[in-house]
């Protein structure tokens, strides 16, 4: 009965992706959305994948990190690199980018992640700031100027299934023992470590994962955009990523895909008012901190009961 | 009877403070030993020494036969060491189901990918966790709460939480650092006839930290005394009840 019900939702699941990409897919080849929304689009799912993978890494597991665009970086660089200059297939360059991206989470995560609060923070900032001031000194990657004429690889197709993996490893991470373990080093990190959980090998993993996510989005950013340049991912970059999480609320993936959503339309809306966009913009964060601090889904999810509710259906 | 902890000449201090000073202590097989003293006698750091939170300037604990010192907390916790906390550290945030299933992880019954592949393996680990959780909140009469976040419950029943999820991590030997305190007379006795329940079902060697003398009498079968780090006294409750030194520690010495 359990199992049915459970078979149940998700066929219900499956379903409603599966008409939400073939709607999209339809309205693109039909030429309903055009150029401009098509960029609006691909910006929505590149910052949910950056947005949920970042709030596993300070929402989940409660390590404050300010290095996400560095990753990201790795991972454009690391795909551009398969593709442009090895001319390997995308799919490699995005397992390519993953990998490195990992590992570099990894490198940086162990030792790292020792510190706590401010100083990981500090810590992670500065991390992200070697990564591109690298990259600006490679030769091979044209140093600060970038690299311009990127095929264009990210189709529709390609991003609705990398945001799709992305929500699908967070959640499914999060709801298992192994989830548990993460959150539980947010919770309290000495009782965690007392009931046998390693929490340093929780945190690197968490870590790692964020940052495997923050590689995709990098490459998917890469081969949409077509130029990539390591100024692209200084540490406003972080900053806007990680805006996103705070709004959505720490510790909620559906409040980190809905902020996502909300703060990528609302930067294309005010596109058209530069004067007054970044003091809107500023001014919006300010009313929700004051409001709402815990952000817009404190660390609760958008789940089925709700919705249920709220259409007043069956329970 | 056979020993499962021996500590010899533990010594732990903090800059020039001296906390723990040639502590000697054993601890044989299903018994229920408490350790008292007066305030900042040491007693807590004596429970950080075991558990691995804090590492020793010197001495060894030997548990199960094996020197314990040195290993990480979750390590030790993995030999078989659990305990509760003077400070409650539950997971607040959580529900009380959560924060048991999160003591029972170490034994985790299906890999990393089979959780996020969501594969049957997953489902049928995930139900055992389940059980398993349910059983201890059971013991610990929390089942009918398992929905609640741990913040929101009263303090005596997040006493018994903590006591629940040590015991999830299914130690042989449970650490309990006051777990009446700020529990009423009729709180005490029920969680005294709890500890011995428990300690009788799972065959569990006890320590335990307590202020609360009707409690360490009642239901403790040695009782050792510290004072400034030092161990002043040893033996049954009687012998402690009526041992000069104790009493000078606690009420300070008679006047002339």
């Amino acid at each position: 009965m359990q199992i049915k019900s459970k078979f149940i939702r998700f066929c219900i699941d499956v379903l409603v992706l599966t008409a939400l990409f073939i709607l999209v897919q339809y309205f693109i080849t039909t030429g309903l959305l055009d150029q401009y929304y098509q960029i609006n689009l691909a910006s929505m799912c590149i910052n949910i994948i950056l947005a949920v993978s970042l709030n596993l890494i300070n929402g989940f597991t409660g390590q404050l990190s300010l290095g996400h665009a560095g990753f990201m970086a790795v991972g454009a660089y690391a795909s551009v690199v398969m593709t442009q200059m090895l001319g390997q297939p995308f799919i490699v360059g995005l397992i390519v980018a993953c990998l490195a991206a990992a590992l570099g989470g990894f490198i940086i995560g162990v030792p790292t992640l020792r510190l706590r609060g401010d100083y990981l923070a500090i810590a992670t900032l500065a991390l992200g700031e070697i990564i591109r001031v690298t990259l600006q000194n490679i030769d091979y990657v044209n140093g600060p100027a970038g690299i311009l004429g990127i095929t264009k690889m990210t189709t529709w197709p390609w991003l609705f299934g990398a945001t799709v993996f992305t929500v699908l490893v967070v959640v499914n991470l999060i709801n298992s023992s192994y989830g548990r373990a993460i959150i539980s080093v947010r919770e309290d990190e000495v009782a965690s470590e007392l009931m046998g959980i390693n929490t340093t090998k929780y945190k690197v993993m968490a870590f790692v994962i964020g940052a495997m996510l923050a590689g995709l989005a990098g490459a998917m950013y890469a081969h949409f955009f077509y130029i990539i340049k390591p100024d692209t991912f200084n540490f406003m970059k972080s900053f806007d990523i990680l805006v996103m999480v705070v709004l959505g609320g720490l510790g909620s993936t559906t409040g980190a895909i809905i902020a996502a959503l909300f703060i990528t339309a609302l930067t294309a809306v005010l596109q058209s008012f530069p004067a007054i966009r970044m003091i809107l913009y500023a001014l919006i964060l300010i009313i929700v901190m004051i409001y709402r601090p815990q952000g817009l889904m404190g660390n609760k999810e958008l789940s089925r009961q709700i919705f249920g509710r709220i259409w007043g259906g069956r329970k | 009877m056979s020993l499962i902890m021996e500590i010899n000449n533990l010594d732990k201090s903090f800059g020039g403070l001296s906390a723990v000073l040639n502590f000697n202590f054993c601890l044989e097989q299903n018994e229920l030993i408490g350790l008292i003293g007066p305030n900042g006698a040491g007693k807590t750091t004596v429970f950080n020494l075991i558990t691995g939170v804090y590492k020793p300037d010197q001495g060894s604990i030997v548990f199960n036969g094996q020197n314990i010192v040195g290993l990480a907390p979750h390590t030790i916790c993995a030999r078989g060491i659990a305990r509760t906390f003077q400070n409650i550290r539950l997971f607040n945030d959580l529900s009380v189901l959560d924060n048991v299933k999160i003591a029972s992880h170490k034994n985790v019954p299906y890999g990393f990918l089979s959780a996020i592949l969501r594969t049957p393996g997953f489902f049928k680990g995930e139900d055992i966790i389940e059980k398993d959780a349910l059983k201890y909140l059971k013991i610990f009469k929390l089942d009918d709460k398992k929905d609640e976040l741990a913040k929101n419950l009263p303090y005596g029943e997040q006493r018994r939480l903590e006591i629940a999820r040590a015991m999830a991590t299914k130690p042989t030997m449970l650490i309990l650092d006051e777990p009446a305190a700020g529990m009423n007379p009729q709180e005490t006795k029920e969680l005294m006839k709890l500890i011995a329940q428990i300690r009788r079902d799972f065959k569990l060697s006890i320590l335990l930290i307590e202020h609360d003398m009707s409690l360490v009498m009642g239901v403790c079968e040695r009782i050792y005394v510290l004072d400034y780090g030092q161990i002043i006294a040893e033996g049954r409750p009687e012998e402690i009840r009526s041992n000069k030194q104790v009493i000078e520690a606690y009420l300070g010495e008679e006047l002339e």
